[in-house]
């Protein structure tokens, strides 16, 4: 093997861009910040869908409706890899940017590596038989990553995740929540990332070989092999992935090449794409420059990207499906933001990008996520919050929070997480139940609901009142409890996931050495806070069975609540964030020396986080639904969005490094008569939200008539778009609990 | 830390001489409402209210001592966290009930934001009590919500059990204060939709000249009907239709036809 020279590229991929450090060694970052120019101006050039744009998806709209009717609407029995399905087209002859999964769109994968339990569940549901070698296979010769983490766990933790106190884990299926650089795929071609990581694995040869270092050597090798085979399936559709893209086109399909072999290979619970309107708005200009591209053409290749990414699928059971609302894949997209120089990384292609949810309609995918900052060119905000009122499908991350810990290259994993692209990973965690846990503090332990002893070795709760101190001190030691076991499952799983079903495509577009965070979260927390601060302002009796079990509580007087900008509340709610992410850091260990960080993020699964959790001191009935992520409880907030901003902007982003989630909904006429009162108005709070050191926040424009007319009528309301915790559904794929709990959440209407 | 006092402001104010720091009754605040004067507005609802509109949609506000009591130092540390954010957003606004109930307590807080503060005020009312103000009462307020309910004088008086006249009067009053004004007007099938009387109320709003910067017409909902039932209290207009969208673009379109500026 040689060192990578810049031999290995032609110049003419590459010209007229500015050189820099990115042309020797692999630095995306660096390419961009030399060459993107900034876009200050309007929305005014947009260009509206060709009819080849409304062609193809007028089509692809056909078999989403019978993918809707039939809930999967077909499956490949060939278990996935990169190369293991022919090409496959949509409308070939109409198609810009292509590839989809397996070899026809919709038609899903079976990933049995990350776990054989996941594939026949979701082939059953859905009538289909799992082919009896494929079975035989991964039975007798190969195991799997849910398999492996089933020999390791112990009985606690089998105990937390039945009874729901830790819950969410990636155990069965793929971790996901990695971002490849699926950029790097674009700007240099696979044969130099193929060279660079030649290079990075001769580089240790002469190492000492622990564990570790033979463990990453492998590792380097399978990326290399998994470069190859990329190069293979691009050969598949009849291009030469081998060498730098040349033109917007290619450095579009090249791009989208990068991510497919990633979901081709793995069906991660969150799949981001990363960070890509800037990058690919350098080829877009550069062709615009030379008169070989017009707009309309730029906007066509951005509206056919977006198309492909919305049919990313995964085959799953139906109890995913109702945890998490439908297909998620999050194929998250980070737009704007702006440069460690103060440049704004807005670019006309992301406004390009924003424009698909008219061009196409809204959807939920891909996670269109708004990196905004106070800073962010004034045309760009007025923008968002257009497409915001329009659309409710695109959600905004506090730049100004996460540039300063993560840079100006950083990208958004599933929801909030936020991660330098190619430089850094997370293992997946999902959540703890923090309300459960209080629970667990008053009844030493045993389940609220089933009566079974969950936690080992705690003593209940007795008085008739509950005492603040007292519970506070249980609550504690409960929490210590909790974090110990949830970090060991976390261990356990991302052992396993490296060993039986590695990345390999996705790593090989990161650098060799890189930061990797475990990444912890809480639910509950505004039940938990507000629980904690009905002990402390009111009087909270305790009404216990005739097992002497804590089974529900009866307020006297006010407390209070989460969501007010009122401290007393909200201090227990930041503390309740600070006092968990130390009780994680105190962690004996963890997996490969990964970071420990957290989220206050649910996701949809506060419906159901809600339904294992018994009656809680805030006087919250057993059964109901938490707050998603770290919203103030439903009807509780009563001065308005903006003082229940307030209180969830005072959580520590620096306690949940991992992402702090809010979900404002609000009808049209709540934010103003006009239409450009409406967007000055919601460009204002975002301002004030993320001046105020607010992290995360999905914004839901609609009327509770609108909603209420789909629940009844879905099928005149395909593309109705609605954002939970961190993500956006097609509200007609929700539960109907789910439904009903979207529509009861505050509408910050007055009324 | 200086508290700050309370009755500074108000001993500027001939109709609260001599009153200590007055107490308000407040109904409850709004953090960010975006319908009540030009921006995202912080608004005090204040209790108690002299009508009796039969389509009332918070006659929980109807009661003076149903509200919850604060000092004028409370209302401000209300108010005072946002007003970074108000100063750039929009500004705050004392609605109720009807803020005049409590003209004294009204006043000294608008002072107060105005002095402190240094926000855009508006005031929502219908203008009945405001006959007995002196003319500086008006001063820190820079915009007036005014609530006409209807244009013909006896249907006025059913519908609110007072008379239209006080209204009209202090509209021509406030143009002559200087005051930038918004008319409001709540459409009501069959009560306040006939084109006579939106025409005659246009009229009226015309001939106050550019001092009215728009006028907005609010469609009548029905959700405030559970208020009157928990309130243990029947609801006259609980068989009233809300207007459709065609019923409330026509009435936008009368005034507009004659010129005015409508939202």
């Amino acid at each position: 093997m040689t060192a990578v020279s810049k031999s290995t590229v032609s110049v003419e991929p590459w010209r007229t861009f500015v050189d820099g450090p990115w042309k020797t060694r692999v630095d995306t970052r660096d390419f961009i910040q030399r060459n993107y120019r900034p876009y200050e101006g309007d929305d005014a050039f947009l260009a509206g869908p060709t009819e080849r744009t409304t062609g193809v998806w007028t089509t692809l709209a056909a078999l989403l409706k019978q993918e809707r009717e039939k809930g999967v609407l077909d499956v490949s029995p060939i278990p996935t890899s990169i190369t293991a399905h022919d090409a496959g087209y949509i409308d070939r002859a109409n198609e810009i940017i292509v590839g989809v999964q397996t070899d026809a769109p919709l038609k899903r994968a079976i990933f049995p590596n990350g776990g054989m339990r996941m594939v026949k569940g979701g082939l059953e549901a859905y009538g289909y038989k799992i082919d009896p070698e494929v079975e035989m296979i991964w039975s007798k010769y190969r195991k799997d990553h849910n398999s492996a983490v089933f020999d390791v766990y112990t009985p606690e933790i089998l105990a937390a995740r039945k009874s729901a106190v830790i819950t969410g884990l990636p155990d069965a299926y793929g971790r996901g929540r990695i971002i490849g650089d699926y950029r790097r795929v674009a700007l240099y071609g696979t044969d130099f990332l193929k060279e660079e990581k030649r290079r990075e694995f001769h580089e240790t040869d002469d190492m000492v070989f622990t564990d570790d270092l033979v463990r990453l050597r492998e590792e380097l090798s399978e990326q290399v092999r998994a470069l190859d085979e990329l190069c293979q399936m691009g050969a598949k559709y009849g291009f030469d992935l081998s060498r730098p893209a040349d033109n917007a086109r290619e450095a579009i399909q090249w791009t989208y090449f990068g991510y497919l072999a990633a979901v081709k290979e793995q069906n991660g619970a969150a799949m981001s794409i990363g960070r890509i309107s800037t990058f690919l708005d350098i080829y877009i200009a550069r062709d615009l420059a030379a008169g070989t591209l017009t707009e309309s053409e730029a906007q066509e290749m951005i509206d056919d990207l977006v198309i492909k990414l919305r049919i990313v699928r995964f085959l799953r059971t139906p109890e995913y499906d109702q945890l998490f609302s439908g297909d998620p894949t999050w194929v998250t997209e980070a737009i704007g933001g702006v440069g460690e120089d103060g440049r704004p990384l807005v670019t006309k292609t992301s406004f390009r990008i924003l424009h698909t949810l008219y061009n196409l309609g809204p959807a939920p995918e891909p996670n269109l996520t708004v990196l905004w900052s106070t800073k962010l060119p004034e045309a760009f905000k007025t923008f968002c919050a257009k497409v915001s009122i329009d659309t409710s499908a695109i959600q905004y991350e506090n730049d100004d929070v996460m540039r300063p810990l993560w840079g100006d290259d950083y990208g958004i994993a599933c929801c909030v997480s936020a991660m330098r692209i190619g430089k850094q990973m997370q293992f997946f965690g999902a959540r703890a139940n923090l309300a459960k846990a209080l629970l667990y503090a008053i009844n030493g332990g045993v389940d609220e609901k089933s009566g079974a002893k969950g936690a080992p070795g705690f003593e209940p709760i007795t008085g008739d009142v509950l005492d603040y101190d007292e519970v506070v001190a249980k609550y504690e030691k409960m929490m210590d409890w909790l974090a110990k076991t949830y970090v060991k499952a976390l261990n356990c799983i991302h052992y396993s996931h490296d060993k039986y079903a590695y990345e390999r495509v996705e790593m090989a577009l990161h650098d060799r050495d890189i930061l990797r965070t475990m990444a912890c979260g809480i639910a509950g927390l505004s039940v938990a806070a507000d629980s904690l601060s009905a002990i402390k302002y009111a009087k909270v009796h305790v009404i216990r069975d005739d097992k002497g079990l804590a089974v529900d509580y009866r307020i006297e007087g006010d407390y209070p609540a989460y969501g007010n900008n009122d401290d007393r509340a909200d201090s227990i709610a930041v503390w309740l964030t600070e006092t968990f992410m130390a009780k994680i850091k105190a962690q004996p260990h963890f997996y490969r020396n990964a970071m420990p960080t957290q989220s206050v993020l649910t996701i949809t699964s506060n419906v159901v986080y809600g339904k294992k959790t018994g009656n809680t001191p805030d006087g919250r009935r057993g059964g109901t639904p938490f707050a998603p992520g770290a919203n103030p409880m439903n009807g509780r907030d009563v001065k308005g969005f903006v003082a229940a901003g307030a209180s969830v902007a005072k959580l520590p982003y620096c306690s949940a490094v991992d992402g702090i989630s809010w979900t404002a909904s609000a009808t049209p006429g709540a934010l103003g008569h006009l239409p450009e009162e409406r967007q000055r108005n919601l460009a204002n709070c975002l301002d004030a939200f993320s001046a105020a050191g607010g992290h995360h926040v999905n914004v839901n424009v609609f009327n509770r008539e609108t909603l209420l007319d789909a629940m009844e009528h879905p099928e005149l309301y395909p593309q109705l778009t609605v954002r939970v915790s961190g993500y956006a559904v097609n509200f007609i794929k929700l539960s109907r609990e789910q439904q009903l709990d979207v529509i009861s959440r505050t509408f910050h209407e007055k009324v | 830390m200086p508290t700050q006092s309370s009755t500074a402001a108000s001993d500027q104010s001939p109709i609260a001489a001599g009153e200590p720091s007055p107490q308000g009754y407040l109904h409850s605040v709004e953090t960010g409402a975006a319908v009540d004067g030009p921006g995202m507005r912080f608004v005090f609802f204040l209790s108690g209210c002299q009508f009796r509109c039969l389509y009332c949609h918070n006659p929980d506000t109807w009661k003076l001592h149903s509200g919850r009591p604060v000092t004028l130092d409370e209302a401000m540390a209300e108010v005072r966290p946002y007003a970074g954010f108000l100063k750039i957003a929009g500004g705050v606004t004392v609605s109720g009930g009807e803020p005049l109930v409590q003209a004294a307590f009204t006043g000294a807080l608008f002072r107060r934001i105005k002095s402190e503060l240094g926000l855009h005020t508006a005031l929502d009312t219908q203008g009945y009590l405001a006959s007995g103000l002196p003319d500086d009462w008006f001063d820190p307020v820079d915009l007036v919500l005014l609530d006409i309910k209807h244009s013909d004088p006896d249907q006025y008086q059913a519908l609110t059990g007072k008379a239209l006249q006080p209204t009209l009067d202090f509209a021509r009053r406030l143009v002559n204060l200087g005051k930038k004004i918004w008319i409001r007007y709540v459409l009501v099938p069959n009560i306040t939709d006939r084109d006579v009387d939106i025409l005659t109320l246009a009229d009226f709003v015309v001939s106050l000249g550019p001092a009215v910067e728009r006028v907005e017409v609010l469609p009548f909902h029905q959700m405030g009907a559970h208020k009157w039932e928990s309130l243990g209290m029947d609801y006259p207009l609980a068989r009233v239709p809300t207007p459709t969208a065609e019923q409330v673009e026509r009435a936008r379109t009368l005034f507009a036809s004659r010129g005015l500026m409508v939202a």
